[in-house]
């Protein structure tokens, strides 16, 4: 069962450049970056930027500061595409990793700016795109599956990713024992992983093959 | 620290929850620790999918353009895959789920339309699996499983052009494998792979095990 956050979104024929790279899996683009394929990485980008910078954006709380996070970490795609094939990761979650712990260094840098407020995005309106109806569809399994977990399992794991506190910081601002927030984390995340694979009615609807011949 | 103590670590490091020694300490005993990097992958997964709770404005569309500029600003500077580089199991990942596409037939057009596409997958005989070619001959044997070689023996992968065999790599199987071919695979050429005395051999000796369609 595969978390369905990891799949890539639908694709709307969006290649730039001409060639049809929407076919191809995101482990394939990766592995066609690691050969320097610049279109490749377009690809990617046009699958993941989006929620790339919606998770940067999230984290850091200022759009300049989120755009040189989510650029540092395709430009790290690029660089390091070679070695993602060392990694046990699918391409989906390799990337967002690196977004998310770029978002995650700067915002430790900019300590004072993580407790204001992010204002709440426009949600788009009217007709959604195939992409934007996608991510949200993904957005709200999310949240069923965190409002499902226990509260102070929730707290820990929202307050490490999304707000960048490391364990120490957490178990300070809390006032529990640093042990206390380990295991919250570390159950929180085993329980999200199972809600996260259960399978529900909406999920047969993205959960058509790929490819089809 | 304690093992069950540092195992639990697996959540905070895949959450981005350490603080630099702490992340440092920890991927040292990822390096030695199965299991934690098994844990540490599911929750890498599961930590992925917490971006999509996120507000989701668009990026502004610069962005994109920004990020491309600088990649082929510094294209120069990266190292293609080494070739001979067979690569181990957890690390043909890639390679196998591009195959896995293959597999469904997308690719079926692009074998007659070798020029115009790239990279395209050739189905294997012989075998399950594929050749991935780029556009510039680079090519790339992935296959699901590949029995270990027997002792003494190695499998070595051949391009023939012409009905001539030239040396292609040798590689040792056990599991899934990606391969890169230590030669280009010319237009029409064929890739086959035999099993061969452990040093290789300059000409195949045996019938090829698997080999690509006809391309």
């Amino acid at each position: 069962m595969t978390v369905l956050a990891l799949k890539a979104p639908p694709q709307g024929g969006r290649t730039a450049m001409g060639r049809d790279l929407a076919h191809l899996s995101d482990e394939a683009l990766v592995a066609l970056v690691a050969r320097a394929d610049a279109e490749a990485l377009a690809e990617l980008y046009d699958r993941f930027g989006h929620v790339a910078y919606g998770l940067a954006l999230r984290v850091i709380r200022d759009p300049a500061l989120a755009e040189d996070a989510v650029q540092e970490a395709f430009l790290a795609v690029w660089r390091s595409a070679g070695r993602f094939v060392a990694e046990r990761a699918k391409a989906s979650t390799w990337i967002l990793t690196l977004v998310h712990r770029r978002a995650v260094d700067v915002v430790r840098r900019e300590q004072p700016r993580r407790t204001e407020p992010l204002e709440a995005a426009p949600q788009p309106s009217g007709n959604l795109t195939e992409d934007e109806a996608w991510l949200r569809l993904q957005r709200t399994r999310v949240q069923e599956a965190l409002r499902r977990l226990p509260d102070q399992q929730r707290e820990a794991i929202e307050l490490a990713y999304y707000g960048g506190f490391t364990q120490s910081e957490l178990a300070d601002r809390l006032g529990e024992p640093l042990g206390t927030i380990k295991s919250r984390m570390f159950s929180g995340l085993a329980r999200l992983r199972e809600l996260l694979a259960e399978p529900d009615h909406e999920e047969e609807r993205w959960n058509e093959p790929e490819f089809t011949s | 620290m304690e093992r069950t103590g540092i195992h639990e670590l697996s959540a905070a490091y895949a959450l981005d929850a350490l603080d630099p020694n702490e992340r440092g300490e920890f991927e040292e005993h990822l390096a030695e620790c199965e299991e934690c990097r098994d844990t540490v992958g599911g929750f890498r997964e599961t930590a992925a999918a917490l971006a999509y709770e996120s507000e989701m404005p668009a990026p502004p569309a610069h962005l994109r353009r920004r990020i491309l500029e600088d990649a082929k600003r510094e294209r120069s500077n990266i190292v293609p895959l080494r070739p001979r580089w067979a690569l181990p199991a957890a690390a043909a990942v890639a390679a196998v789920a591009a195959c896995a596409a293959i597999g469904l037939g997308i690719w079926a057009a692009s074998l007659h339309n070798r020029l115009g596409s790239r990279p395209e997958a050739i189905d294997l005989e012989g075998a399950r699996g594929s050749l991935i070619l780029t556009k510039s001959g680079d090519g790339t044997l992935v296959l699901d499983s590949l029995a270990a070689a027997p002792t003494g023996k190695t499998y070595e992968a051949w391009v023939i052009e012409a009905g001539m065999p030239r040396r292609a790599g040798l590689f040792s199987g056990g599991g899934r494998i990606a391969f890169v071919l230590t030669r280009k695979v010319p237009d029409g050429a064929i890739v086959a792979v035999t099993l061969e005395d452990a040093a290789g051999v300059d000409a195949p000796t045996s019938k090829p095990l698997f080999h690509t369609s006809a391309a």
